[in-house]
Formats: C-alpha cells, sequence, structure tokens
C-alpha cells in the first residue's frame, strides 16, 4: 500500500489506495459515502441483493485504521443509505461499529442519505465540520470556499482510462488547490464518470484524478482523462 | 389429405412431400415429432398441416395450436403465410401473432378469446403461462409447434421454452409437440427436448431427404494472399463482381465490426449505386425491418449480415452466398449456404472468401467437411439454474404449487433432466428469500409456504416486478446512438465501452454510415450525418466465435499431409514448404513450438489450432507460468490457430512449460478475477431476478449512482458465500461458455511429452501472421504505412530474403502492474478485436 502524498491549503496529506485520506499531523483518517445497509435497503424493494454489503465495508473502514492509527476518523456523510439503515444493521455489524466510535474521536458528517444522526451508535453527529484550514462536508460548495479546502463526497467520483482500445474504470480522488473529493468507500456503491458535468463544474481549473489501485494510485490531470489522451499507463 | 387441401396443392402445381405426410401420419397417431429438414423443404408447411387438416374437420373456438419461433420477425412471417392457403381454401381458423411488439388493446382479446392459431416467442409464451388465468387459457391446447429447435436448445431461451412447454403439459395434458429443425450433429438432445417426458424415446424422428448438396467454392483477391486479417477487404473488387453478375446476393460475415467494413469497402467500389444495405444485429429494429422487406420484395442487389441473418425468413429469391472470412465450422456454413435459394431440389451456390493464408486452409477444410457432411457444435449444455429461479417464482404468480410436485414437472424438462433436488430446492430458497447463509431478508421473502408446504408468490407487487423481469436475453450495457435533433433519430446501438473512447468530433462507422460523435446524453450517444478524418469502428463483445474442433483436427491433418496440398493456391503450397524447410509441420498428434528472438524480444509462438478463445486462456496461463519462471512475459495474442507470447527473456525447457498442472490453481485463480466470469455473473443475477433489469423510462440523472454494480455484487458473495446457488450458477454457465478450458486440457493431455521445440534463429513462415496480429493489438499511434512496412519486413525475413532486425539486449522494464492488469483483463473478455482505424 503506497498512498500519494498531497499538499493543500500548506497541510500534507496522504491519499490512501483503499480511498481514504489521512491528514498525518492531525491524526485523522477521512472517509466519504460508506452506505451501510444499501444492500438491505434494495432488499425492501425486492432485489435481495447479498445481505454482507455492511460487513465488507466495516471490513474496509477496520484496516484503513488499523494502517493509520488515527485519532479521530471522520464519516463524509451518507453513512447510512436510508434513514432506516442504522436501525437495520445486524447486531454484530453495530456492535463493530461501537466499537470503532468508542476507540477513536467519530465525526458523522451528514449526508442527504442521512440527515438525521444515527441513534445509539456513538460518535458525534455534524452537518458540517472544520479543523484547521480543512473544512469537512458531505455536498460540495457550488463555488470554492473562500478560505480553506474542502474534502467532500457524495459524487462518489470515478474514472475512466483509455489504453490499448479499451478501457479501465476506477473509483478516483478528484483534487484541484481548493477541493479533495473522495471516491465512495461502500461495498456496493457505484460511481459518476469524472467527466460528468456535476463533478466537472466542481473543478472549472482543471485537477488532478487519482484512481484507485490494488496497491498505489494512478494520476491524471482532469484534462487527459477528459480527452481520452492517454493510452497506456 | 381432405379433398379441399388436395385441391389446393393441386392448385399450386404442388404435391405432398414424403415428410410432409409422415409428420400428417404421426400426429394423427398423436404421436410427438422432430422433423429435420434442410430449409427449403416445406418444413413449417409439414409442421402447421396436422393442426389445419383438424381445425378443418372440426371448427371450433378457443386455442388449438401454439407456434413458438425464436425470432420475432418469423412468427409475423409466418402468420402472413399461413394466412394465404387459409383463405383461398376458405377454411375457418382464426390466428395470430402475440410478441413484444403487441398492443395492449390485441394482447387483451387473445386472452379473453384465444385464436385457434397462436404465433409467439418463448419471452412472450413465458408471459403468458405466468398470469393467473393461463389455465383457461391453455385448457384446450392440442399442439405445440417449435420452429428452429436447432436454434434454441442448449441456450437459455430454450431452458426457459422447456419449462414452460412443461408448464403446458401440466394445464392441457395430452397435447402433441412437433419440433422442427435444421440437420444437426446431435440428434438425440433434440428428440429429447421435444419430448414432453425429457427423453429421446418420447418423440418421433423423421427425417427429410438432403436435397441437393451445394456448390460451394473460393474464391481469391487477386494479386497478393494476405498473411493476416480478418476483414477481407483486400477482396472487395471480386465481392462487387460477384454482385453485379448475380440479382441476389448475401455476403455474410462474422462480426458487426467486419460488417460495417465491408460495407463501407463495397459502397466505395458500388460505381452503379446497386441498391446494398448492412443488416447486423445492433441496428434499430426500424432499420432491419426495412432491409428485410427490402430484400423481401426483390428490391437489393446483395446485403451485408452477419448472424442476425443466419436464420429464418425465406427471402425467396436468393442466388448465392458468400462468407467473407473463415467459415469456423460446417454446421454453421451449412446454415449460412441454405440462405441460398430455398428450393430443396437445386443446388444452393455459396462462394467462401477467405481473408487470409490460414483461413484458404480452414475454407477448404470447410468445403471438404461439408462434402463429407461431418457436422459438428456441442450437445446441448444442461438448463440454466438462474433461467430455473425466473420460471419458479413465474409458476408461483400463476398458481401455489408444491415442490415435490414442481420438481417432477422440471425435471421432465430436458434441459433439466439431470437437475438434483439439492439444486431444485437451493434455486427455490433463492427465489424465496435469497437463499444467504446469513439470516435477516425474512421480512422481504416473495414466496411463502402454506401448513401443506405449498408456495405462494408473497404480493401482487412482487408478481408485477416478476412480469417486467421475464426472458433471458440479457443486453450488454450499450448506448443508444440517435442523431441528434431529430425526432425518429434512434439508429441502433453500440458498447458503452466502446462510446467511451469517443471524443467529440471523432468519427464512426455505424449503420453502413459515417457519423460525427457529439456528445454523450444520459444513455444516448448523440451523433450526426457525415463525420469526416479516419473513422473508428464500433466492436461488441463476443463478437467472434472460435473454429469448431472438427474443422480444427481437419487443418491440422491437412498441414501434415503434403499431398493434400494441391488443393491450394500457389502461395499457399509456397508458404508450406517454405515452412517445412525453415522450421517444420505441426503433426497431428504433437504440439509444434516455435521459439525465436525478434527485435528485443523473445518469441514463443505454440500451435494448437484450438480456436482462439481456448488460446486466449492457455495464453493467460503460460504467462503466469513464464513469470513465476523468470521469462519476463510482456503480452501475449491468440488467433484461431496459434498462440505467440513474447517476454523479455527466452523461454527455455518448454516441454515443462506445457505441462498439464497449469489446469490446477493457476486457473481456478484466473477464473475467479475473470472479467468473463464477472460478465457471467452478470447475465445470472438479472435472469435470475437478483439485479431488477433497467426499466425504459426510470433512468433518473443519477441513473449510474444508483443502478447497484453487479460486480461489487459479485464480489462481496464471492467472498462470503462461495457456493451460494448463483455463484455455482454461474461457474456451471462459464464452464459450458467456456469449452474452450476443456479443449485445452484435451490438448495438454494428448500433446504430453510431445511437444517438438524447434529454437529458430528468426521468425517461421508459419508465424507471420500471427505476428503482423501482435502489431496490430498493440497500441497504435502509427498510421497504416508504418504497419505494411512492418508486414513486409516480418515477410522478407521469414522467406530469408532479409536479416532480421539485431537483438537487443532486454532494457530490464519494471512492469507496470495496473497496466498489466487491465491487458489481461483486456485479453480475457474481449471478443471481438478492438476499435481499429481504417485507412
Amino acid at each position: 500500500m503506497t498512498p500519494a502524498p498531497i499538499h493543500v491549503a500548506g497541510e500534507r496529506l496522504l491519499l490512501d489506495p483503499d480511498g481514504a485520506v489521512v491528514w498525518p499531523a492531525e491524526h485523522l483518517l477521512v472517509v466519504a459515502d460508506l452506505h451501510f445497509e444499501k444492500g438491505s435497503s434494495a432488499a425492501t424493494k425486492g432485489s435481495l441483493l447479498p445481505p454482507w454489503d455492511t460487513h465488507a465495508t466495516l471490513d474496509r473502514l477496520a484496516g484503513l485504521i488499523r494502517r493509520h492509527s488515527p485519532r479521530t476518523v471522520v464519516a463524509l456523510g451518507d453513512s447510512f443509505h436510508d434513514r432506516d439503515a442504522s436501525g437495520r444493521l445486524t447486531h454484530c455489524d453495530a456492535e463493530r461499529l461501537r466499537t470503532i466510535t468508542a476507540a477513536v474521536r467519530f465525526v458523522w458528517v451528514l449526508g442527504n442519505h442521512d440527515p438525521l444522526p444515527p441513534q445509539g451508535l456513538g460518535g458525534e453527529a455534524h452537518g458540517q465540520w472544520a479543523l484547521g484550514p480543512l473544512r469537512f462536508r458531505h455536498e460540495a460548495r457550488g463555488r470554492a470556499a473562500a478560505t480553506g479546502v474542502e474534502l467532500c463526497g457524495h459524487h462518489h467520483p470515478k474514472a475512466q482510462v483509455v489504453t490499448r482500445g479499451t478501457n479501465v474504470t476506477r473509483p478516483c480522488f478528484v483534487v484541484d488547490p481548493h477541493r479533495v473529493m473522495l471516491p465512495a468507500l461502500g461495498a456496493y456503491t457505484g460511481g459518476l464518470d469524472v467527466r460528468a458535468p456535476a463533478i466537472a463544474r466542481l473543478f472549472p481549473r482543471g485537477g488532478r484524478a487519482f484512481l484507485l489501485g490494488r496497491d498505489r494510485l494512478f494520476s491524471f490531470t482532469l484534462g487527459q482523462l477528459s480527452e481520452g489522451l492517454i493510452t497506456g499507463v | 389429405m381432405p379433398a379441399n387441401f388436395a385441391r389446393w396443392f393441386a392448385g399450386r402445381g404442388w404435391s405432398l412431400r414424403p415428410h410432409q405426410r409422415e409428420v400428417l401420419a404421426a400426429a394423427r397417431a398423436g404421436r410427438n415429432v422432430l422433423l429435420i429438414a434442410p430449409t427449403g423443404g416445406g418444413k413449417t408447411l409439414a409442421g402447421f398441416l396436422p393442426s389445419l387438416v383438424d381445425l378443418a374437420a372440426n371448427p371450433r373456438p378457443g386455442l388449438h395450436t401454439l407456434y413458438v419461433s425464436p425470432l420475432k420477425a418469423l412468427a409475423a412471417d409466418i402468420a402472413r403465410n399461413l394466412s394465404a392457403p387459409v383463405a383461398e381454401m376458405g377454411l375457418a381458423i382464426t390466428l395470430d401473432t402475440r410478441t413484444g411488439d403487441t398492443g395492449t388493446e390485441a394482447r387483451k382479446r387473445q386472452r379473453t378469446t384465444p385464436p385457434n392459431v397462436l404465433l409467439t416467442t418463448p419471452e412472450s409464451l413465458a408471459l403468458l403461462v405466468s398470469q393467473p388465468d393461463a389455465g383457461r387459457m391453455f385448457a384446450g391446447l392440442k399442439t405445440v409447434l417449435i420452429d428452429e429447435v436447432h436454434a434454441l436448445a442448449g441456450i437459455k431461451r430454450g431452458d426457459q421454452l422447456a419449462l414452460c412447454m412443461a408448464r403446458l403439459s401440466a394445464l392441457a395434458p395430452g397435447h402433441r409437440r412437433i419440433g422442427l429443425s435444421a440437420t444437426v450433429a446431435h440428434r438425440a438432445p433434440l428428440l429429447a427436448y421435444v419430448s414432453p417426458d425429457g427423453l429421446p424415446t418420447g418423440a418421433t424422428l423423421i427425417e427429410a431427404d438432403g436435397g441437393a448438396p451445394p456448390e460451394i467454392t473460393m474464391m481469391l483477391p487477386d494479386g497478393r494472399l494476405p498473411w493476416s486479417g480478418h476483414m477481407g477487404l483486400f477482396s472487395a473488387p471480386e465481392i462487387m463482381a460477384r454482385v453485379r453478375g448475380a440479382g441476389m446476393t448475401i455476403i455474410f460475415v462474422n462480426t458487426r465490426a467486419q460488417s460495417e467494413l465491408m460495407f463501407q469497402a463495397l459502397w466505395r467500389l458500388n460505381d452503379a449505386t446497386l441498391p446494398i444495405a448492412i443488416h447486423h444485429g445492433s441496428l434499430e429494429l426500424v432499420q432491419r425491418k426495412r432491409v428485410e422487406a427490402a430484400m423481401a420484395a426483390g428490391e437489393l442487389r446483395a446485403v451485408v449480415a452477419t448472424s442476425s441473418l443466419d436464420l429464418g425468413i425465406d427471402w425467396g429469391g436468393v442466388d448465392q452466398v458468400l462468407q467473407i472470412g473463415a467459415p469456423k465450422g460446417v454446421s454453421r456454413l451449412l446454415q449460412r449456404v441454405g440462405r441460398a435459394n430455398h428450393r430443396m431440389d437445386e443446388a444452393s451456390v455459396a462462394v467462401l472468401v477467405p481473408a487470409n493464408r490460414f483461413e484458404v486452409l480452414e475454407c477448404e477444410a470447410a468445403i471438404l467437411g461439408v462434402a463429407a457432411r461431418e457436422l459438428d457444435g456441442d450437445p446441448p449444455r444442461p438448463g440454466g439454474l438462474d433461467v430455473l429461479a425466473q420460471h419458479l417464482l413465474g409458476c408461483a404468480c400463476t398458481a401455489p404449487f408444491h415442490p415435490d410436485e414442481m420438481f417432477d414437472e422440471v425435471r421432465s424438462a430436458s434441459p433439466y433432466a439431470d437437475l438434483t433436488r439439492t439444486d431444485f430446492d437451493d434455486v427455490l430458497r433463492f427465489v424465496e428469500d435469497g437463499g444467504y447463509a446469513l439470516a435477516g431478508y425474512e421480512r422481504y421473502r416473495k414466496l411463502f409456504r402454506d401448513s401443506e408446504g405449498r408456495v405462494h408468490v408473497m404480493s401482487e407487487r412482487v408478481a408485477r416486478q416478476h412480469r417486467m423481469n421475464i426472458g433471458t436475453i440479457v443486453d450488454a450495457p450499450s448506448l443508444k446512438v440517435r442523431h441528434a435533433g431529430r425526432v425518429s433519430g434512434a439508429i441502433g446501438e453500440i458498447e458503452e465501452n466502446f462510446a467511451a473512447q469517443l471524443v467529440a468530433g471523432d468519427t464512426f462507422m455505424f449503420a453502413g454510415r459515417l457519423l460525427r460523435f457529439i456528445r454523450i446524453r444520459e444513455t444516448t450517444v448523440e451523433v450526426a450525418e457525415g463525420g469526416t478524418g479516419e473513422p473508428k469502428v464500433p466492436t461488441w463483445i463476443g463478437g467472434r466465435m472460435p473454429m469448431s474442433t472438427n474443422l480444427a483436427a481437419r487443418v491440422r491433418t491437412m498441414l501434415h499431409q503434403p499431398e493434400t496440398w494441391h488443393l491450394f493456391p500457389e502461395p499457399v503450397r509456397e508458404w508450406l514448404a517454405l515452412q517445412r524447410s525453415r522450421s517444420r509441420m505441426p503433426g497431428p498428434d504433437d504440439l509444434l513450438v516455435e521459439t525465436f528472438p525478434r527485435g528485443d524480444r523473445h518469441y514463443l509462438v505454440a500451435y494448437c489450432f484450438e480456436g482462439r478463445q481456448a488460446h486466449q486462456t492457455l495464453g493467460l496461463l503460460l504467462t503466469r507460468r513464464m513469470e513465476r519462471a523468470g521469462f519476463q512475459p510482456l503480452g501475449f495474442v491468440a488467433t484461431d490457430y496459434v498462440l505467440a507470447i513474447w517476454s523479455a527473456r527466452e523461454a527455455t525447457d518448454v516441454a515443462t512449460l506445457f505441462e498439464a498442472d497449469m489446469m490446477g490453481d493457476d486457473l481456478d485463480a484466473w477464473m475467479a478475477e475473470s472479467s468473463m466470469l464477472r460478465r457471467t455473473f452478470r447475465n445470472v443475477a438479472v435472469i435470475a431476478g437478483l439485479i431488477p433489469r433497467q426499466q425504459p423510462g426510470a433512468e433518473s440523472k443519477n441513473r449510474r449512482q444508483v443502478t447497484v454494480n453487479s460486480d461489487l455484487i459479485y464480489d462481496v458473495l464471492r467472498r462470503h458465500q462461495p457456493d451460494h446457488v448463483l455463484l455455482r450458477a454461474t461457474r456451471l454457465d462459464a464452464a459450458a461458455g467456456l469449452t474452450d478450458v476443456g479443449r485445452i486440457a484435451g490438448m495438454l493431455a494428448r500433446i504430453h511429452g510431445r511437444v517438438s521445440h524447434m529454437a529458430l534463429s528468426r521468425c517461421s513462415p508459419l508465424a507471420v501472421p500471427v505476428l503482423l496480429e501482435v502489431g496490430r493489438e498493440s497500441v497504435r499511434t502509427t498510421g497504416d504505412e508504418d504497419l505494411l512496412l512492418e508486414e513486409a519486413a516480418l515477410v522478407a525475413e521469414a522467406m530469408g530474403e532479409a536479416e532480421p532486425p539485431p537483438f537487443k539486449l532486454p532494457v530490464p522494464e519494471p512492469l507496470e502492474k495496473f497496466a498489466r492488469r487491465s491487458r489481461t483483463a483486456t485479453r480475457a473478455g474481449r471478443g471481438g478485436g478492438m476499435g481499429r482505424r481504417v485507412g
């Protein structure tokens, strides 16, 4: 696992290939869009998807915490797939989550899927949160924040690289000097292409995408991605 | 035959053919029949005669005969053809079609007052039998007539039809079945398929005369004979000349991409602007129908077609069939040849146009195979568990059932004759509540059991959802292509993968036109007419089919029997003779492996003749092994005949590389990761009803975000319940689709201890074609000019006219993990070529 260092607002952050941001100076770990219980949410609508998505997402989160030993973990919203999701957690998953929120300072930033704080699972909930020059929000603000740098989720960015006549699609970070957009960490979360207007308009002066690889990241400018200039990695 | 029928036959100067008489007699005796007859043998009429005779003698209301065809168009066409004799004989018989295109009004009418004869497709039939009033509608059914049985048995649509027929047997006991089929290699499974008890003994085989043998010849391009390539564009002038010289020609090609290229190539030569059309499965239905209508009306001189025209409607005046590129198999070739001249007593005329030297061998082998009537094709595989899941939910939607009775009913369908009770129960459990080891979905269950153990559907909502999801055809993720700003601008569909590679202003070939890419909006690719610059060609996954085992064996035999070489044209004879002097010929039971350096790489070329897909799998396994041995493999390319791998270090101890133990762990590891398995899982999950199909009109702005990605589900399920019934279904499917794994295993066993390794100093003549593919499959930044140069240099080198480029010491090239992974995933997943540029 080789994280990629970036520097924003004078701070050194690490992008972890598992899809999280680490702020070593503050011992802080940031994840986005966990979408716990997306599987059972689909089941209520008639698609009996395998019920282990929360378990798998927790495995990922636990792995990140083990690797970086943070003191604070920030979840950037849409941590639960719907308003009732926290109530559908299996006993075992709820216990695991409580163990995590007891071991670190856990900040639930609220998102559109989970506008209300989860009950009985520990942690503290905020509409948005800030530390030093960094702002933690679920959805990016349309214009770049006047002060500080924004860390956000919501869009589930992914990018496509054309290589040898075919293409490879991976979740990715999108970064410019004002904003770090995180990929979704949830096991059943799909993605939105970075070229889609919803994401592209947030990075009007371009930016850089970091695609998640098995144990490292692969970096391209948004310009390269949208012009399909990449013919080999 | 009744007098009015006899008069009608006589009035047209026809007489009853022997097989038609036999079918009539067998049906009268209440027997189930499988009629095997070549195209043009009056097969369909033979199938309908017993019903018409019965209905003429005893006119009555209600459904009497159900006709099922794999093609919607065929159902409509047959209805038209049947209306004529019914009207001319003054019979009081009602007939109607029921397909996905049938309007709501007509559907309602058909359910309240069914016609005597209903013509339909497997999907529409599945919908009909899942209606609560199915019992009433089918109660008086006397005959089920299945057209093109050979095309249905062994595929999922056929599984679905077999299960529906088992249902019909329960709803209307004692009705007879008549199956119509083209000539096939395996008869017993088709007899079983038609038979109500799922056994070959349950139906009578009636076989028509073979008719006149076809006249098949080979046509070579004027001038040079290409070394590689599969498109056959070199032969465009000769093809155009044949088109000019005949009334109506079908030009069959092997892939949709090839059809687009060939159409453009012909169009450039079409000075007289003869009416030539293009027909393939990704074109908008309206467009295809327009082409078919023009053909039927005799308004076309030629149509460039893929397998979309293999089956179906009798076009009447087709004078000749051209097959461009490798014929791939004898059965497939016969099917295509049969499209010319739908009269049994006259010979069909067909011309094979090989696209390269190896294909000359394959064409010759196919001509010999046709003469020997050596049909190929694998026996039908067992029925899919995903289709069973869909069917069980459909049955529950109609009426409660008892699992024990249902198990017996399902086993009476031949694809499920060997179904185990465990598999059946697991599938039923999956439909009930997902069948997961982790409890928790009880409250979302779709079925419940009453105190007598009978299975009921949970709610009307579940039933409604099921009806939206019926069918076994799962489209690859594709995007509609339409003219920007036109109301009815739909042209067809291209795959997401190809669309993602387009940049605004790019030109691509589609539907026989040059289109300019504007943008992707939602699920639509917006284009404008008249692109300029080098066009790209869309490709579709699963485009190319592998050569059949029989043909491969014939080609191999011909290669090591120089006495048969006189059949080949001069350049091919020369080429083979050179190979013999510079290396050696592949033998009948050994495996020739050549190694040689070229440029800064070492090449290993294995002459396996097991088909492209098998070679791709073998390539993946061998590169893993070569990596462990420290040879630093850099890539590989597979053709139908040969596998070539290049590496930074020279491969030694080649025989050990081909030990059969590579089929073990490496294969399992690769299978689990392969994109083929992921694609298979997606199909299984959709058919089984785990993932809902995208409903038209339900696409929100965030479609991509909301849709559950089947890959993610696959990963989670594989980790937490690797023996889940859907994963088992996926592996079974993949194994059946991967006959290539079986072919590799067979080959490795056969060649054990017989690997003959030729360490050469330069490329051998037989290796030239595959090495040219290397250039084409890699990144192309240069123009066609460079490709031609490369080809020229290679050929000169192999023929000994030039020295090979100096061998440079390999520069250690740390392979980018990511790039390599993506490349292997590509190789595994891609069926067709890539979006090649053409000059």
